[in-house]
């Protein structure tokens, strides 16, 4: 651009130093996204080659015995705890957002915004130890799927709260205006009108609370324990297992077979967590 | 339109379960670990050894305590191990993250830039022990077999960096950073795509006619504006790693008692170690093991509390979950 001033054609040392410098500006700039893109790319392929290899039918319909066998176990845990997490969850997180869209532009509401985001970013680990001293040991549930999903509950509580409060509060003012000027009463706007248009925002929300339930380790180590055998429905006094605790242990065991297992648990995980993010991303840029 | 209706009330007293929830955290941690606090002083903090003691023998009174004989808990060791392990991390980090944001905001085609930027914001919903997996099957080979004797071979007149001084198992400080400037990267960088996107265009068409290049404009202009933003974006990322758990126990080694020599020995982090060991503090009779372990999860919780709250002072409105 500035060398349409020079009228000899020829560039001076200076502008010749500051484009050679700009050049190589964008190429590292093009170099640090491949340093954060091929890594991510390479565990991807890593993981669906090696946990796509030990895929088979019996992956899904056994459990494991600790160095072999399936994942069923671990699969029906996962389900039961990430879910069980929601249960507790969606009713307090859209609570908790309906309460900070609506009504929450006072010093309550940016006092909650305040320690929700603080909540998010305490340590899982931390959670879990409060956890483990509360309802493992205090209560006396020992490791089991009820203290799992309750620590997963208040990991993904804040999520769903913030999550609920900015979807509710794309939703127009005019709607809420015409519903109370048709005499409509705060229950009868706040669920018929403001949830019910928001609610792509708040399932969006759920799932991807659930992806980061399904993705969650260090926490249920300290709850849910771990179990071989299949989940007998019992909400306390009884470990229960989940998919990515296989992963964590069975890469350090020394048979062929524990790490297929924990390849094939990490695809398993990968998959939903994937799935649930690019999905919700593509769903969101096309409604936008 | 009345103020507060019951309805109102209902949905406040929802809403209070979360404050109530963090307030439960710290009230428990820290009437758990109580004991633990009198007991360890200044000492925890302090001092590089951490030991359980003597589980067989009856369990001796010292400093008006019951604990076992030559029970001594210092994580000093943890402290460092995690100071040094998110240090590096950010070292890492920032300029992959500033090099990334730039890239997303102001290279690629507006066409590729919402495929491209998701593939950044994967990078962060990746869970953790996912990494420590890949970091175990790629990662530390790759640091034991080539970059660890490559950096030694460049830096290696140096002790620290050299792998000829540690086990060379490719488990370390080094290991770990990579890894955990990998998780964080993404946060810094879309904090920083989202602020660079925000810069006002007449900045940017002042720069330009004054004769600026492209990467002068983007350097020069819009960094220094959004240069609070990136400090928070930071912050945010370091709150991430201080309280990483599994990824880092997967490859860190899991050191005890010793402070790393080179960048390539063993560490582990105050998460790590409170997670790897919790069922060894179990078998002390007299609890004081795992009331320490409490403490040192009160110690994460103020550390993490106190960068957050950082983090959320620089960036206006920052939260970990992005408005998508």
């Amino acid at each position: 651009m500035s060398a349409t001033f020079d009228t000899k054609g020829k560039r001076s040392a200076l502008e010749t130093r500051r484009r050679a410098l700009s050049a190589a500006g964008w190429v590292l700039c093009g170099f640090a996204f491949l340093l954060i893109a091929v890594p991510l790319l390479d565990l991807v392929l890593t993981i669906a080659i090696k946990g796509a290899s030990a895929f088979s039918i019996k992956l899904f319909t056994t459990s494991s015995n600790g160095v072999k066998g399936g994942l069923l176990a671990a699969i029906v845990g996962t389900a039961v705890l990430s879910l069980g997490a929601l249960i507790f969850a969606v009713p307090i997180g859209v609570g908790a957002g309906m309460y900070l869209s609506e009504y929450g532009q006072n010093r309550l509401g940016s006092v909650i915004r305040f320690l929700s985001d603080t909540l998010t970013g305490v340590p899982s680990i931390v959670l879990g130890y409060f956890s483990y001293i509360t309802l493992v040991i205090g209560l006396g549930w020992q490791f089991s799927a009820l203290a799992g999903s309750i620590t997963l509950a208040i990991m993904i509580v804040p999520y769903l709260a913030r999550i609920t409060e900015l979807s509710l509060r794309r939703v127009p003012i005019t709607m809420r205006e015409a519903a109370y000027a048709l005499g409509a009463k705060d229950r009868t706007v706040a669920f018929k009108i403001v949830l019910s248009a928001g609610l792509p925002g708040v399932i969006t929300g759920a799932l991807l609370a659930l992806a980061i339930s399904v993705g969650e380790t260090a926490p249920l180590i300290q709850t849910a324990g771990w179990s071989n055998y299949l989940w007998t429905g019992k909400l306390t006094h009884e470990p229960i297992g989940y998919l990515t605790y296989v992963i964590w242990t069975f890469i350090n065991q020394p048979y062929k077979s524990a790490h297929a297992l924990a390849f094939a648990a990490a695809l398993l995980v990968m998959l939903v967590v994937l799935a649930i993010n690019i999905g919700v991303r593509i769903v969101l840029r096309r409604r936008i | 339109m009345k103020r507060s209706g019951p309805f109102r009330l209902c949905l406040a007293a929802i809403a209070m379960v979360i404050p109530a929830a963090l307030i439960f955290i710290v009230l428990f941690l820290a009437q758990y670990a109580w004991q633990a606090i009198f007991y360890n002083g200044v000492r925890f903090v302090g001092t590089i050894n951490w030991s359980l003691g003597n589980l067989y023998a009856n369990p001796v009174v010292s400093r008006g305590y019951h604990v076992p004989i030559g029970a001594d808990y210092g994580i000093l060791a943890f402290i460092v191990g995690t100071l040094f392990s998110s240090f590096l991390a950010i070292l890492f980090a920032l300029p992959v993250a500033v090099g990334t944001a730039i890239f997303l905001a102001e290279a690629v085609p507006a066409r590729l830039r919402p495929g491209l930027s998701m593939l950044v914001e994967l990078v962060a919903v990746v869970p953790s022990v996912v990494f420590g997996l890949w970091g175990i099957y790629v990662l530390a080979p790759l640091i034991s077999h080539d970059i660890g004797p490559g950096i030694t071979a460049i830096l290696g007149f140096i002790p620290f960096f050299n792998i000829n001084n540690s086990t060379g198992s490719g488990f370390g400080l080094l290991t770990a950073s990579i890894v955990l400037a990998l998780m964080i990267t993404p946060i810094i960088a879309t904090t920083l795509y989202d602020a660079l996107l925000q810069v006002p265009r007449e900045l940017r068409e002042s720069a330009v006619a004054l004769g600026a290049t492209r990467f002068e404009v983007v350097t020069k202009t819009m960094l220094p504006t959004v240069r609070v933003t990136l400090i928070g974006g930071v912050v945010l990322g370091l709150g991430r790693a201080l309280g990483e758990t599994m990824a880092v126990l997967m490859v860190s080694g899991g050191a005890l008692n010793y402070l790393p020599g080179t960048i390539f020995t063993p560490i582990s982090t105050m998460a790590s170690f409170i997670l790897s060991q919790l069922d060894s503090a179990l078998q002390d009779p007299t609890n004081m093991a795992v009331k320490s372990l409490a403490e040192i999860a009160l110690v994460l919780f103020v550390i993490t509390l106190a960068v957050n709250a950082a983090a959320r002072v620089l960036v206006r409105g920052a939260t970990f979950v992005r408005n998508l």
